[in-house]
């Protein structure tokens, strides 16, 4: 029989990006006894990849920004369907959360008086994005990481989660495997965190890594916690088209932020007719006006460039689909005429590098090329607002993998103050709810062994499917009909690919031995994919309008009916998702005079912000 | 579509041998679309380590015809095709599968350095340009390229009394941030095993960050360390007229 090894933990932390690292930190602080684990290598999660910033209201460049300012903002871009109380828990502690990171050792760019630099993001009303060059990801996980392994932290690298393990429903434990040499590994645990990050793997051009297959989407709905608002998939404005192979790679909004435009093939900057009603006023209005703001002149509105990415994005969409796009199917994205090269370099140093290795394209002399890419995902698994705990006793979740705090749509550099904020958070009362357990906890042996053999059988089928061509035909297809643009017929026939993917998923062979084997990792990985897609799905179909992240050829406008319920996806006794509209959560009216102000003025002379 | 032969590494700890596998090529593909289309279509289980595919996470290192570099950001085009392109697991790092090596040590050997101290109730303010170097280190991705390429540690087995060029890229970030106090010499000259380098510049070469790890780390870095313990008065004077560290963090690049 297959053995396995047993590791005992109060807090099981499942995620090494941001917000695993930051909530492993507030538990360890907590007196916890934790445990971290992660597919891959210490300080390699996807957030490493994060280039143009963390916001935060911190008021550096601009004093007049504050807590409220950014509330409005998150719930404007999120298309008012934020959970209000994340979004006011999140914007008053974020500040914090960063300046602690300089106090353990991250070092932003500065001002000029030596404080942290802070740049302008889509959806922002003030410079508010915390950075450093184009490579904010990078040291926001080294920080966490170092000043982990300060507090001693014990990480399982290259170990993958296979399953949560559950006694009277309570979440008690998981089983893993270590990806370097196949065995087996049961933790025994009094509460978990999940931040296993986002699911961009689903879909085909994508900016995300390939951790994100959304395991934990899957790993906490497997064990009954509801999932909210899965319909909203960010496709982020500004990925690069081309060379093929690098199809999807991201080129941060850094680059609309400082002064890149976005041009049709005529030279026309797009952006100017694609302003929606509810932004109307807030943006400049001709070329002169965006070029005051760039030089700095503080009664100029922003530029459309810096709309938020769903606008953004479907512009783009719009552009080439009408038959102004670039030679290889995007636009043009335009800084070498708007900066000097020292100053590109200078400010957006891996842009310049990506494009100069990989495209063979110096963007300080030429324009880029870019198109929409699939790059977040707001929703998530639904937790308390506070705690950030699931419906499931000992289950909580933060960071890209927890739903709530963005709405429809997520405002940029909002992920990664997200991570900090709520791995704080969910660290600090997975802890506090580990050291209220007394009774004893069971792991169910017999479960456990069921989970080990079905992981196995891949190898024991030599008749099954090559587990990377099912792969793609699920990234391909969900592209394809359950992409940037949605509509009835094609979500429906999604539908019906993803129920047969899903027992195909069951039936793959893989060859070779169990260390380090991605066929079988390929074949393991399917299995969540293929569940996730479908509440993406399902929650899409429920969605009959146009709103943030979510958008519907059928249903091409908002819809009031629509403008105050969440999806909440839920799983039925018999295994089967299902999707339930619920009101949203009932707003003080002090948060929404600030989150109704018709502009700045009105909020700084109805509510002082 | 022109078609490439690949001869990958296949093994592990106890040996292995080279296998070739032909790869149709697209414009713009790089080492790693290879690898991955080879896993795809004739060897699912051949292993290698990746996350970004855009030069972000140095986790996808290996030696392409020899020459250590991110596969992920190795445009095919830049290298001869025309003869089978091999590619190697990095040589320091004993080899898990293929091209996937442990290294694991790095992590442990990164325990010896003490950790960011800053000064007490310091106000946090700090300039650019005293920031600046520190920065330059800080965009270290830990791909371990130029542990894999440092003699020291590629000759010795055990890899015991020196750190090697990434970990003291990593003492240097810390040593010359402007606000910390801690005091990391000791370590250096002893199981840091600064002496060891004899600058041969190899690992500047292979870094995919551009970190001038030789002249702007190991050199001032070594200087310090004799300071403290052969020059003991100039060390004393250093300490006493204001930080040692913003001195040498404003100093200019000796190879920018
Ligand atoms: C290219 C790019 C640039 C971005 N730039 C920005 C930016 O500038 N500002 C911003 O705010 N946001 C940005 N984002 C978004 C942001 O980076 C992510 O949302 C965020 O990093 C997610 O962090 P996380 O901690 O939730 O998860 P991740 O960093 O994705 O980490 C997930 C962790 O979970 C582990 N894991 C997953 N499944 C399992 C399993 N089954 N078993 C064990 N471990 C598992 C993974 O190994 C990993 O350690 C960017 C995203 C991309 C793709
Ligand atoms: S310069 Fe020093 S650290 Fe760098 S490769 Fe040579 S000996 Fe090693
Ligand atoms: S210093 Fe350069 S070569 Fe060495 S690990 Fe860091 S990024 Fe890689
Ligand atoms: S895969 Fe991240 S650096 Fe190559």
């Amino acid at each position: 029989m297959e053995s396995y090894t047993t590791h005992d933990y109060d807090v099981l932390v499942i995620g090494a990006g941001g917000a695993g690292l930051r909530a492993a930190i507030a538990a360890i602080e907590k007196g916890a006894k934790v445990g971290v684990v992660t597919k891959s290598l210490l300080g390699k999660a996807h957030t490493v990849m994060a280039e143009g910033g963390m916001a935060a209201a911190l008021g550096n460049v601009r004093p007049e920004d504050n807590w409220k300012v950014h509330f409005r903002d998150t719930l404007k871009g999120g298309g008012m369907l934020n959970n209000w109380k994340m979004v006011m828990n999140y914007t008053k502690e974020a500040p914090e959360r960063v300046r602690e990171l300089e106090r353990w050792g991250a070092v932003f760019d500065r001002t000029p008086d030596g404080r942290i630099n802070q740049r302008n993001f889509g959806g922002h009303s003030y410079p508010r994005l915390a950075h450093v060059g184009d490579r904010t990801g990078l040291e926001l996980i080294r920080t966490l990481q170092d000043h982990a392994v300060k507090l001693g932290i014990h990480a399982h690298m290259e170990t993958t989660i296979y399953r949560l393990l559950t006694d009277a429903g309570r979440v008690v434990g998981a089983l893993g495997f270590n990806r370097q040499t196949g065995e087996f590994l049961v933790f025994r645990t009094k509460a978990v965190v999940l931040a296993t990050g986002g699911l961009g793997r689903i879909y085909q051009i994508t900016s995300n890594s390939w951790e994100c297959t959304g395991d934990g989407f899957a790993l906490a709905s497997l064990v009954g916690a509801d999932l909210i608002d899965m319909e909203f998939i960010q496709f982020h404005p500004t990925g690069m088209v081309w060379p093929p192979s690098v199809m999807g790679i991201l080129v941060t909004e850094g680059v609309r932020g400082e002064g890149g435009v976005l041009l049709n093939n005529q030279g026309k900057r797009f952006m100017f007719d694609n302003v929606p009603e509810r932004y109307r006023g807030e943006f400049a209005e001709s070329e002169e006006e965006a070029e005051r703001w760039l030089k700095g002149d503080r009664n100029a509105r922003r530029p459309p460039e810096l709309l938020t990415r769903d606008v953004v994005a479907r512009a783009i969409r719009r552009e080439v689909a009408e038959g102004r796009g670039s030679p290889h199917g995007g636009v043009f994205l335009d800084i070498a005429s708007r900066r000097p090269a020292d100053y590109i370099k200078k400010k957006l140093p891996s842009m310049y590098h990506q494009f100069m290795k990989l495209g063979n394209l110096d963007i300080t002399k030429e324009p880029m090329e870019v198109g929409p890419t699939c790059h977040y995902v707001m929703g998530g698994v639904r937790v308390d607002p506070d705690t950030q705990a699931t419906n499931v006793p000992g289950l909580y979740a933060a960071g890209e993998v927890a739903g709530g705090l963005h709405g429809a749509n997520r405002l940029g550099g909002n992920s990664l103050s997200d991570l900090i904020v709520f791995g704080n958070r969910a660290g600090a009362a997975a802890a506090e709810y580990a050291a209220q357990q007394t009774g004893s906890f069971q792991i169910d042996e017999a479960q456990v062994r069921a989970y080990i053999a079905e992981a196995l059988a891949p190898f024991h089928n030599p008749q099954g499917e090559n587990p990377f061509a099912l792969m793609k035909e699920l990234r391909s297809s969900m592209q394809k009909n359950a992409g940037i643009m949605r509509e009835e017929s094609e979500l429906k026939a999604q539908l019906e690919i993803l129920a047969s993917l899903k027992k195909r998923a069951w039936n793959t062979s893989v060859s070779g031995g169990r260390a380090y084997n991605p066929g079988w990792h390929t074949a393991l990985d399917i299995r969540l994919m293929v569940e996730i897609a479908e509440a993406v799905v399902l929650a899409a179909l429920a969605r009959k309008e146009s709103r943030g992240g979510h958008a519907r050829l059928d249903y091409p406008d908002p819809d009031p009916n629509f403008a105050r319920i969440n999806h909440v996806i839920r799983r039925a006794s018999d295994g089967s998702l299902t999707v339930v509209a619920e009101p949203l959560p009932e707003m003080p009216e002090e948060l929404r005079k600030i989150a109704e102000a018709k502009d700045l003025k009105e909020l700084s002379e109805k509510v002082g912000a | 579509m022109p078609s490439v032969t690949f001869r990958v590494f296949r093994g592990d700890k106890n040996g292995g041998e080279l296998k070739d596998y032909t790869v149709q090529v697209e414009e713009g593909m790089v080492v790693l679309d290879a690898i991955h289309q080879i896993q795809a279509e004739q060897a699912p289980d051949l292993a290698c380590r990746w996350n970004c595919k855009a030069g972000k996470c140095g986790s996808c290192g290996a030696e392409v015809n020899g020459k250590p570099t991110l596969m992920c950001m190795t445009r095919l085009d830049t290298i001869d095709t025309s003869k089978p392109v091999v590619v190697r697991p990095m040589k320091t790092f004993p080899v898990i599968r293929d091209l996937a090596t442990d290294v694991k040590w790095n992590y442990e050997a990164n325990k010896k350095i003490k950790p960011f101290t800053p000064a007490p109730n310091t106000d946090w303010i700090m300039m650019q340009e005293d920031v600046d170097r520190v920065q330059e280190f800080r965009k270290c991705i830990e791909c371990f390229l130029c542990q894999n390429v440092c003699h020291v540690l590629r000759e010795h087995e055990e890899k015991t009394g020196f750190i090697g060029p990434r970990l003291l890229v990593r003492t240097a970030s810390l040593e010359m941030h402007p606000l910390d106090v801690e005091n990391r010499l000791e370590m250096l000259k002893n199981e840091g095993g600064i002496g060891y380098c004899n600058i041969t510049k190899c690992c500047t070469e292979v870094c995919p960050e551009h970190i001038h790890i030789t002249d702007n780390a190991i050199i001032p870095l070594k200087e310090r360390v004799v300071d403290e313990y052969y020059d003991p008065i100039l060390s004393f004077f250093r300490r006493l007229f204001g930080s040692k560290k913003r001195l040498e963090a404003a100093g200019s690049a000796a190879d920018d």
